[in-house]
């Protein structure tokens, strides 16, 4: 996961004004620049066959579940997204802390982007685990501790993204969003905990996470190709949409040059 | 030696914000009047929504009032820094040489200063109206605890927002969410108050661990929100 | 009254040499929501100098004085107040800076005393109350002491302001605009504090848009334009002319 642990370096044409690339960055660039050029569409191709791979393998590989019956089969997306979702959110919460610390713009950058992608894959996970709920609970919606725990996840990161669009690429609004991404994540565990009490008394059915200790190997590799597909298109699709903050933010302070010059 | 010093010197800083926030908000506005109102509003309105029935009034009534006491809570939070952003500006405040975290301290304080008002008047109506025991000692830890869960919360979002266009709408939307730890655990404990359940959980236990959270995490964030 | 931050400039006038410069700005930038408002600034101002800082409006007039106030940060540079940085000493230059903008900033429901004697207290200032007591007296408003702002008159709310600028003795005032909406008792009030300040060993920035003003006011001339620094000199050797020349030549003289 070095697109986490590593902001892509600098462009070469990075405007003055922009922080420039840090040591480690700048010494690696040749390496970087020809991984960077190719390792793209590796990992696009990676990416896009992993998910076809795993799609097969849900539905041709894996078997049938006896109880559950074909909509079992849902799991193997769902969980992957909701995975994915995590990590975001978890990469927003350590980009926010670093950006606060280092007042590096493209700490910032990856935290809204990984914000971004959080809050799709937790709109898919809701959707998946709804497809899943009313065939087999007879209804869209539970209120089972998880669920619970990711709409209030979804609402934390959907205030994320409209405090972003009300505050603009401004450095005010930055700081603000990097203490939301912080709060919010740490509010997490909290709410999960808290709902989890909250529903001892009436105890709701288990999402199918992980649910049979002796689940069939299909089963467990089928899953874990997911789980693999899904990480590579998550990285492939931050390295996208952190790009594109990069070269949004890049022609806005083009714009702001020309008027002022 | 320092550390006293500097302790000292926080607290009178703190006591001055606050002492000027409480004589602007008490010369000024009425709002925590409007604040009280608009807890006792809702609890009559809940009243109608839920059809209180004998039966059902102990397992509903909690939640009915700390939802008014979040809701009045959210009237207050967006006044937190109404004295600067109408006749000052925070700016004004940040040029002297004051400890960010005091700015924040005397923010939350004021807050549950003007929230504590509205749940103290509230209380009693709501013990009278929905005819529950509810007014005794044990209440006062958890409205206490769940009150400065919401407040430490609020008054740092309050903040976040206020820099925004959509200060109104932003805070709630933003605060919620964060703050349903609390609110579920201040509305199963005032549950555990009406009608006690054997082998309860410790929801003040989980009230407190939150406050101390949130408080430590705002106070240490706060300065990032309001200056450069 | 004694400037307790500059002991040495009263009694020893011949020392001033040595003293730190009240301002030291290396090669300052700052970029605000990805626009460049300064661009590499270097420019020292010593102790006790009269300064206007003249510029047409987006020139970064006021960038530069939020920055000298630790209101904001530079983004590249370095910036000392009176011998302090302002990013990592702070709340030392925030002792040490007087600051009245072209806005009030009092709180209108507290009275003129309790305006005065909060940021007494803010400033950490002991005998704030009789600080508070001898500024009202000597800026005529011992009889309003005790309305609230809200109900004071424009020019009163603005002697007030600049009261409270001076409440701390600093050592560096920064004044942005404080004669936009002045009336002329409150402009001779602005002329001799000003002159008072510099006698007594403080350092004065002011900004204005009446350049005639600015230039009779200071000794020294700072002018900006597109962030860059155009001018730097005395103020006697300029004319409002040639102030407005350096405006729009801005790729001129450096």
């Amino acid at each position: 996961m070095h697109v986490v642990g590593q902001p892509p370096a600098a462009p070469a044409r990075g405007a003055p004004g922009l922080a420039p690339a840090t040591g480690p960055a700048r010494a690696l660039e040749p390496v970087l620049r020809p991984l960077r050029a190719y390792g793209e569409y590796i990992l696009a191709a990676a990416s896009a066959l992993g998910v076809i791979l795993a799609l097969w393998a849900a539905f041709f590989y894996a078997p049938t579940e006896a109880i559950q019956g074909d909509v079992q089969r849902i799991e193997y997306v769902h969980v992957p997204l909701a995975w994915v979702a995590y990590l975001a959110f978890f990469v927003v919460f350590a980009a926010s802390i670093l950006y606060l610390w280092r007042r590096d713009e493209r700490w910032d950058l990856i935290a809204r982007a990984n914000a971004e992608i959080g809050t799709l894959f937790t709109t898919l996970v809701l959707v998946t685990g709804s497809l899943w709920g009313r065939p087999v609970w007879g209804a869209w919606w539970a209120w089972d501790a998880r669920m619970t725990t990711t709409l209030i996840l979804w609402f934390i990161y959907v205030g994320y993204l409209l405090l972003r669009s009300y505050t603009g690429r401004s450095e005010g609004g930055a700081r603000s969003a990097a203490v939301l991404g912080i709060v919010g994540f740490v509010d997490v565990p909290i709410n999960y905990l808290s709902i989890t009490w909250w529903r001892t008394q009436h105890p709701a059915p288990q999402l199918p996470l992980g649910g049979e200790p002796q689940a069939p190997p299909a089963v467990v590799e089928t899953l874990l190709l997911a789980l693999l597909a899904f990480t590579l298109l998550y990285a492939y699709l931050l390295i996208q949409v952190y790009r594109l903050h990069r070269l949004q933010t890049e022609a806005e302070r083009l714009r702001a040059r020309i008027e002022s010059a | 030696m320092i550390t006293m010093i500097t302790l000292r010197r926080f607290g009178a800083q703190t006591a001055s914000i606050l002492w000027k926030d409480l004589r602007c908000e008490l010369r000024a506005r009425q709002v925590w009047m409007a604040m009280g109102m608009f807890a006792l509003l809702a609890l009559v309105i809940f009243n109608f929504a839920f059809d209180l029935r004998v039966d059902n009034v102990a397992a509903v009534a909690p939640g009915a009032l700390w939802i008014a006491f979040v809701f009045a809570s959210i009237l207050g939070l967006g006044r937190t820094f109404a004295a600067e952003q109408e006749h000052g500006s925070l700016d004004r405040l940040l040029l002297c040489p004051v400890d960010r975290k005091a700015i924040y301290a005397a923010k939350l304080l004021g807050n549950l200063v003007f929230i504590g008002a509205v749940e103290l008047i509230s209380l009693p109506v709501f013990a009278a109206i929905y005819n529950l025991p509810v007014l005794t000692g044990g209440i006062i830890p958890i409205v206490l605890l769940g009150t400065v869960g919401i407040a430490a919360i609020g008054t740092l979002f309050a903040a976040i927002a206020g820099n925004t266009r959509a200060r109104e709408v932003l805070l709630p939307l933003l605060v919620f969410p964060l703050i349903v730890p609390v609110v579920i655990g201040a509305v199963r404990a005032t549950q555990g108050l009406i009608s006690p359940l054997a082998g309860d959980l410790p929801w003040l236990g989980l009230i407190a661990a939150f406050d101390v959270i949130f408080l430590s995490i705002s106070a240490v964030t706060f300065a990032y929100v309001i200056e450069e | 009254m004694s400037i307790q931050t500059m002991p040495a400039s009263q009694a020893r006038p011949a020392a001033e040499q040595s003293l730190p410069a009240a301002i030291q700005v290396e090669a300052l930038s700052k970029t605000f929501a990805l626009r460049p408002v300064l661009r590499g600034l270097t420019f020292a101002v010593p102790a006790r100098a009269r300064v206007a800082l003249l510029g047409p409006n987006g020139a970064g007039k006021t960038t530069l004085l939020r920055i000298l106030a630790t209101l904001a940060k530079p983004s590249a540079g370095e910036v000392l107040v009176a011998g302090f940085d302002v990013r990592h000493d702070a709340d030392q230059v925030r002792r040490r800076v007087g600051y009245v903008g072209h806005q009030p900033h009092l709180y209108e429901d507290l009275s003129a005393r309790e305006n005065l004697e909060f940021f007494g207290r803010m400033y950490g200032i002991s005998d704030h109350r009789a600080r508070a007591d001898a500024l009202l007296e000597r800026f005529g408003l011992r009889a309003k002491a005790n309305e609230r702002v809200r109900a004071l008159s424009r020019g009163q709310v603005q002697r007030l302001a600049l009261a409270r600028g001076i409440l701390h003795e600093p050592a560096l005032l920064l004044l942005d605009e404080p004669d936009t909406g002045l009336d002329e008792d409150a402009l001779a009030l602005l002329a001799e504090v000003v002159r008072a300040r510099a006698a007594a060993g403080v350092t004065t920035l002011l900004t204005t848009h009446q350049i005639a003003r600015g230039l009779a006011l200071a000794e020294t001339a700072l002018v900006l334009a597109g962030g860059r620094l155009v001018h730097n000199g005395p103020a006697a050797a300029l004319d409002v002319d040639d102030v407005r020349a350096l405006y729009t030549a801005r790729r001129g003289a450096r």
